[in-house]
């Protein structure tokens, strides 16, 4: 387990219990915690996922191997703010790649990646469902449609 | 795939196999290979035109034209004028009172495109969706009020099936079937679940329902759970969809201040609750038995089957997956009753379709209409045409497990039935729309790019098989393909549709399949003289590994 | 609103909301009804929102009240606005831009005269 200085071990162990509070340690509600915390977070800290293995009476392994599992949860840290690019058909066919092009060129980081500063990680993502409004992306929880190259920087400049 | 700009549709119903229909198909055999038509006119058999005094009839596309009754004597006169000439041979045409349901409707067209008509999407859009009112206003909740005190679990259950309704989600499986499965299961304790975990790429029609008219999906599911015998369900909504969420938590809860859910609901003694879950970004969650699993708190890998969700679904016990599109059909059949729903649609797939427009066309967005349209339709009229009056190319039907049509087919009426003929998938009624801009192989290579991203890892072909084509596309892509790729491609589809465990895996390899049947010419371009037709590639000459 | 337990109570909440409805339409009431599914606030639908709440309040305006719908399909002309005025029918604006928006509630919702350029109609 990677040992955390005691803030942050602190604001993990309250993220695990607000979310635990709010829907119980019950199997089904499972990944909504686990959604509950990675939102609080930014990711899944080895430590939520021990204290989750104590309260769901399951080997780490088997907390870890959901957690791991699904595109909206993450094991790793991220950057402060988390970019999502839709990269399916729908938005690439009316220019997405452009878009992602940009993105890349003004973030100065690859898929994948985050920035050193560690302001914005860049991933990309399955179709949002937002097709008809392609190309489109999230930051954090707000998301764009219609997006063209000249746009982003704009779009980027809104967050701190 | 041969390509027509004309079909004939011979109807082969009993009765007109009785009156002769065999011989007119013959004679249609003959007369188009006498004129040399036999490559541009494809004929084939029309097994479900209903009944009418107009039989034997002849039914050709694009126009619709129907002809009957005829006789073999006739078809020599409509090959001539019609397939030769162009003119319709207005002498033979069945008149319109000799016709009965999708026949009727579509000789009412007359060139014109039927008007869109909204059972799933009636209200999305025209609500205040935070408003339980305004969906009563909207003759919201009658359906269940009409469930609950006038009918007994089996009236449910006979409407259901008799309404003809099939599961929107894309295997078109019998509704009503479906729910006497699960009531005739025995357990104390049953789940009905709606699958709200679109993720299909290219498809939001289950979004616009969920945000736009939350309480019809809490309404169906309620008459659901009333017929098949459960008191609780769950809606499993896509993790990204969190607008979509929110409306649907906040519709329950006013559904519960009324005592539309919850106990006794309307003195019935009948008792439903409902959860939303959220997903978590997985598209195979898509696939039931991967969502029950998801909701159980574990990997949304699927499970084997049989034992099927119906007898061993939530918790092992007996549970009724439904699709958004497909709960959203339940109130209105319940509220007009089964032969309404009937008269829309066709006879073997009754009801209406959503489509979601996409691409290099002028106007993208969503219609719901009748089954039957063809894509030619589609992008004049209903998308305006293309962008920048660009040429197009093709069409991706259904999200990425959804068939590649090319130009030759768009004269192909889009119902379930004449898409099998011509071996294409109708899939989850999304449109994405290209144009001559499109590169194949950068499609294909996103399209499979899709899959290897969302294949959950459980089987080997899957895991592997979209893994290792997503590389050799990209070989082609950078101008470092071989001949032998090609070959590859082609085995790796094989083995995916196979071999794999579940649906996702299976239908992993069609844009493969068809990248390789309709566009062979332009990736062997890639290949062999290394260039991109369409300058879309890069092209490096770097080989990636 | 009390608990519905038979068709007749369906059928009251019904009757209360046509009845408030035509109350609105009598008094004259503006209705400016902004498309808020998730397309629409992808294209800046919370833009348009935001402006046409600025420019009630800005000029102190009453009598109208602005109410959000989901998507009606026609995600191209994305931000869509609707505007009713009294008693008339329901007049549907496509690819409405802040600017847009406040060009909307100044000649039409104020001055009586719909914004013509950015009309779409509905088939």
């Amino acid at each position: 387990m990677i040992v955390l200085d005691a803030d942050i071990s602190v604001k993990v162990h309250k993220a695990v219990q607000d979310a635990i509070q709010k829907y119980g340690a019950s199997d089904d509600e499972l990944i909504p915690i686990l959604i509950h915390i990675n939102h609080d977070l930014g990711y899944l800290p080895s430590q939520a996922l021990e204290e989750l293995s104590v309260i769901f009476k399951k080997p780490k392994s088997k907390i870890f191997s959901v957690a791991s599992f699904y595109g909206m949860l993450s094991t790793t840290p991220v950057g402060r703010h988390v970019i999502r690019f839709c990269e399916s058909a729908p938005c690439h066919v009316v220019g997405g790649r452009v878009v992602f092009q940009a993105l890349i060129d003004v973030l100065k980081i690859n898929p994948g990646e985050t920035s050193k500063d560690g302001k914005w990680t860049l991933l990309t993502t399955s179709c949002l469902g937002i097709c008809a409004v392609g190309p489109a992306f999230i930051v954090d929880d707000d998301i764009y449609g219609n997006v063209a190259p000249a746009q982003v920087q704009t779009i980027l400049a809104r967050y701190e | 795939m041969k390509t027509a700009r004309s079909m004939v549709l011979v109807s082969a119903d009993p009765e007109s196999i009785r009156r002769g229909s065999e011989k007119i198909y013959s004679t249609f055999q003959e007369e188009l290979s006498q004129l040399g038509l036999q490559d541009e006119i494809s004929l084939s058999w029309l097994s479900d035109s209903g009944r009418h005094n107009a039989l034997p009839m002849v039914v050709i596309y694009p126009e619709a034209v129907i002809y009957g009754p005829i006789t073999p004597e006739d078809v020599p006169y409509i090959v001539e004028e019609h397939l030769n000439k162009g003119r319709i041979a207005s002498s033979l045409v069945a008149p319109i009172h000799e016709l009965s349901g999708r026949i009727a409707w579509l000789s009412s067209r007359k060139g014109t495109l039927p008007a869109e008509k909204r059972i799933v999407l009636e209200r999305a859009g025209i609500i205040n969706p935070e408003d339980v009112q305004d969906y009563i206003l909207h003759n919201g909740y009658k359906a269940l009020g009409k469930v609950l005190i006038t009918m007994n679990p089996l009236d449910v259950l006979n409407e259901v099936d008799a309404s003809g309704l099939k599961g929107r989600g894309g295997a078109g499986f019998p509704t009503g079937q479906k729910w006497r499965f699960v009531s005739k299961a025995t357990s104390n304790k049953k789940y009905v679940i709606c699958n709200a975990d679109e993720s299909e790429p290219g498809t939001f029609k289950d979004r616009l329902v969920l945000e736009g008219d939350p309480h019809s999906i809490i309404e169906a599911m309620a008459i659901a759970g009333y017929a098949v015998g459960a008191d609780e369900g769950y809606i499993y909504i896509r993790g990204e969809y969190a607008l979509a969420q929110e409306r649907m938590r906040l519709a329950i809860s006013q559904a519960q201040e009324l005592g539309l859910l919850g106990d006794n609901i309307f003195n019935s003694g009948f008792n439903f609750n409902i959860h939303v879950h959220s997903g978590a970004g997985a598209y195979i969650c898509g696939e039931e038995t991967a969502l029950i699993e998801s909701i159980e708190g574990k990997r949304g890998e699927p499970r084997s089957r049989p034992p099927y969700p119906t007898t061993n679904g939530l918790w092992k016990k007996p549970t009724l997956v439904n699709n958004v599109e497909t709960l959203a059909n339940i109130p209105a059949i319940i509220r007009k009753g089964a032969s309404w729903y009937r008269s829309i649609g066709t006879p073997k797939s009754p009801g209406t379709k959503v489509y979601t427009i996409l691409g290099n066309v002028n106007a993208t967005g969503l219609i719901e209409v009748q089954m039957g349209i063809t894509l030619r339709e589609v992008i004049t009229i209903y998308a305006h045409g293309m962008k920048g009056n660009s040429t197009f190319k093709l069409a991706q039907t259904g999200g990425s497990s959804g068939s590649i049509i090319p130009a030759s087919l768009q004269d192909t009426p889009m119902d379930f039935e004449s898409f099998n003929k011509a071996g294409v998938a109708l899939g989850s009624g999304a449109l994405l729309i290209c144009n001559e801009d499109t590169c194949i192989v950068d499609l294909c290579k996103v399209l499979v790019n899709f899959f290897k991203n969302e294949s959950c890892g459980k089987c080997n072909p899957c895991r592997i098989g979209n893994d290792r084509a997503y590389q050799i596309l990209s070989n082609i892509a950078e101008g470092v393909g071989t001949m032998q790729d090609m070959k590859d491609l082609e085995s790796i589809e094989m083995y995916l549709y196979q071999m794999s465990n579940c649906g996702l895996g299976q239908t992993a390899g069609t844009p493969i399949k068809d990248t390789l049947s309709h566009f062979r010419a332009e990736v062997e371009a890639h290949i062999k003289l290394k260039i991109c037709p369409t300058g879309v590639c890069r092209m490096s000459g770097h080989k990636v590994n | 609103m009390s608990t519905v337990k038979t068709l007749e109570d369906l059928k009251r909440i019904r009757e209360e909301a046509i009845e408030k409805r035509k109350a609105k339409a009598i008094s004259g009431e503006v209705q400016v009804i902004v498309g808020m599914g998730t397309c629409g606030i992808a294209a800046g639908a919370r833009d348009a929102m935001k402006a046409i709440l600025d420019v009630i309040e800005i000029n102190n305006l009453s009598g109208i009240i602005v109410t959000q719908t989901g998507c009606i399909g026609l995600c191209e002309k994305e931000p869509i606005v609707q505007v009713v005025l009294g008693e008339q029918s329901k007049v549907t604006y496509g690819k409405v831009t802040p600017e847009v928006a406040i060009k909307i509630m100044k000649e039409h919702v104020d001055g009586g005269k719909p914004v013509q350029s950015h009309v779409i109609t509905l088939t």
